[in-house]
């Protein structure tokens, strides 16, 4: 068999139809959005398609979406473009956020609450209100999680804010990280109530190197970057129009993402290895979660050389082992739903995709178990 | 195509030889780093001063695990001074490289085998 990969989570493959809207612009359609000649207009009206796409898909106006180089860039714009100039702010965001949200915030100068996520993976509404006070002017809470897939109440969230903000003067805006929802989950800001909304190219069947950011009229965002007038500003530097380009068809190809096959799929995997691999258990609510991702905790094994085993037989998965990050520390995520160091060490994801099949989760399936008893043979326990 | 293991690393790894408990150990020594959950542990078997077996179980990554092999392999008919004189390199060069965040691992195999022996001496004393 080729090589199988359940790494999704990570990046996902372009798109065939993605692939050939892009092509063009990478060389007879090669022109600056900023030129007014035949070139340069070619390309404005390739730039404004693609904004047109991600806001029909969110619901939203073509001027409320910015294109970005990464989901990373426009989480900090979001974030230190709504704190900069604001006085003593208070952000209220989780604990399992991604790094580009966790890292800007604390590079802010803002005072930061970290909400748990429990047992479950996923945070409370009550817990927003109530940590709430007069300074709190952002919450910022991803959609999904990357790690162990949880999904978190966007719209509960969002109607609670917007309760809150009729009563009062200095208004609370609402951000959330939706890179690894969008695949699956629905994303009209109006229905979810958020101000701003990060997406990634390249977990979308899209390229690497672009991302979006949706920010609500009225929303003021000052520039982080300065330069010239791109992206309003808000983002200079000229833009990456094939990248964006991609991003726009791979948005329109959203529907090719099988949810309800997807879901079958991971959750064969699931009751596979609860029921057939003694020892084991799921990571983050079962119930709630994206439809591609598995995280289970294989006790008496460590992640990294799972993962190198079944590497070895062609299959390709991530784990929140401390063996296999640069840093030697485990995931802070499954650290923070409450797993010890020591089950975040024997921990493994698997991400499902668009091209994921039947026969690849069966493959998997009867490689995996063979190599935990393997694995805890050599570690006597 | 680039493999972040050698294949060397990745044979020991896949089919080590000396792991396993041993019933008949005259010394034993366990290190790790709880914080991370590795653990290793060395076992060995001596005899009129030599290392006449050894064998190891290894909670660990990759890296941890081919070490231990190695270590094992290469301690057996030695002398304890001379088991003692094995540097992480020489165990290296026996993967022929590894990744440089991975070099800690075969240090931990160095200090097992340590504990072992003073396990060992203690034991007679
Ligand atoms: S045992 Fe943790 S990095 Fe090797």
């Amino acid at each position: 068999m080729k090589n199988i990969y359940f790494d999704y989570a990570a990046t996902t493959p372009i798109d065939e139809n993605v692939f050939k809207e892009m092509s063009p612009y990478l060389q007879e359609k090669f022109g600056n959005p900023s030129s007014l000649h035949f070139f340069g207009q070619e390309a404005v009206f390739a730039l404004d398609k693609a904004r047109e796409k991600v806001a029909t898909f969110l619901g939203a106006n073509e001027r409320e979406v910015i294109f970005t180089s990464s989901a990373t860039e426009a989480n900090n714009i979001a974030l230190l473009g709504l704190l900069q100039g604001k006085e003593n702010p208070h952000v209220i965001t989780s604990s399992i956020e991604h790094k580009s949200v966790l890292e800007p915030l604390n590079a802010s100068k803002a005072e930061i609450t970290h909400l748990p996520a429990y047992k479950t993976g996923i945070i409370k509404v009550e817990d927003i209100l109530r940590e709430i006070k007069e300074e709190t002017t952002l919450v910022s809470i991803m959609y999904a999680n990357s790690e162990i897939g949880t999904l978190q109440p966007i719209k509960e969230i969002g109607e609670a804010v917007k309760k809150i903000n009729e009563k009062r003067k200095n208004k609370i805006f609402f951000h959330t990280d939706a890179v690894q929802a969008v695949n699956y989950l629905p994303c009209r800001v109006d229905d979810l109530g958020v101000d701003m909304l990060t997406i990634s190219g390249h977990k979308i069947y899209g390229p690497k190197g672009v991302g979006a950011l949706y920010i609500r009229e009225g929303t003021k965002i000052s520039s982080i970057f300065h330069g010239a007038l791109q992206e309003r500003g808000i983002r200079p530097g000229t833009e990456n129009i094939a990248a964006i380009v991609g991003l726009g068809r791979a948005i329109e190809e959203l529907k090719k993402n099988n949810k309800k096959r997807t879901k079958e799929l991971r959750d064969k995997i699931i009751n596979t290895v609860l029921s057939e691999i003694p020892q084991t258990k799921l990571n983050g609510s079962r119930e709630n979660r994206l439809a591609n991702n598995v995280n289970i905790t294989f006790k008496g094994v460590e992640g990294e050389s799972v993962l190198m085993a079944l590497d070895q037989e062609g299959v390709a998965v991530s784990t929140g082992s401390a063996c296999a990050s640069h840093s030697l520390s485990p995931s802070y995520a499954l650290l923070a739903i409450g797993l010890s160091h020591k089950d975040a060490h024997g921990s493994l994801r698997i991400t499902l995709g668009r091209l994921t099949t039947e026969k690849e989760v069966d493959y998997l399936l009867e490689k995996l178990p063979p190599i935990i008893k393997k694995l805890r043979k050599i570690s006597g326990k | 195509m680039k493999n972040y293991y050698t294949k060397e690393a990745m044979q020991r790894f896949l089919n080590p030889k000396y792991f396993g408990e041993m019933s008949d150990a005259t010394g034993v020594g366990e290190v790790g780093n709880p914080r991370c959950g590795d653990v290793m542990k060395v076992y060995i078997k001596i005899d009129k001063g030599k290392i006449i077996n050894a064998s190891f179980q290894t909670l660990g990554c990759a890296a941890a695990i081919a070490t231990s092999d190695v270590i094992c392999e290469m301690v057996i008919g030695k002398t304890t001074k001379e088991a003692l004189s094995i540097t992480e390199q020489e165990m290296i060069e026996r993967l022929e490289k590894l990744p440089a965040v991975k070099v800690h691992c075969s240090s931990l195999a160095i200090e097992g085998l340590k504990k072992a022996i003073k396990d060992h001496e203690e034991k007679q004393a």
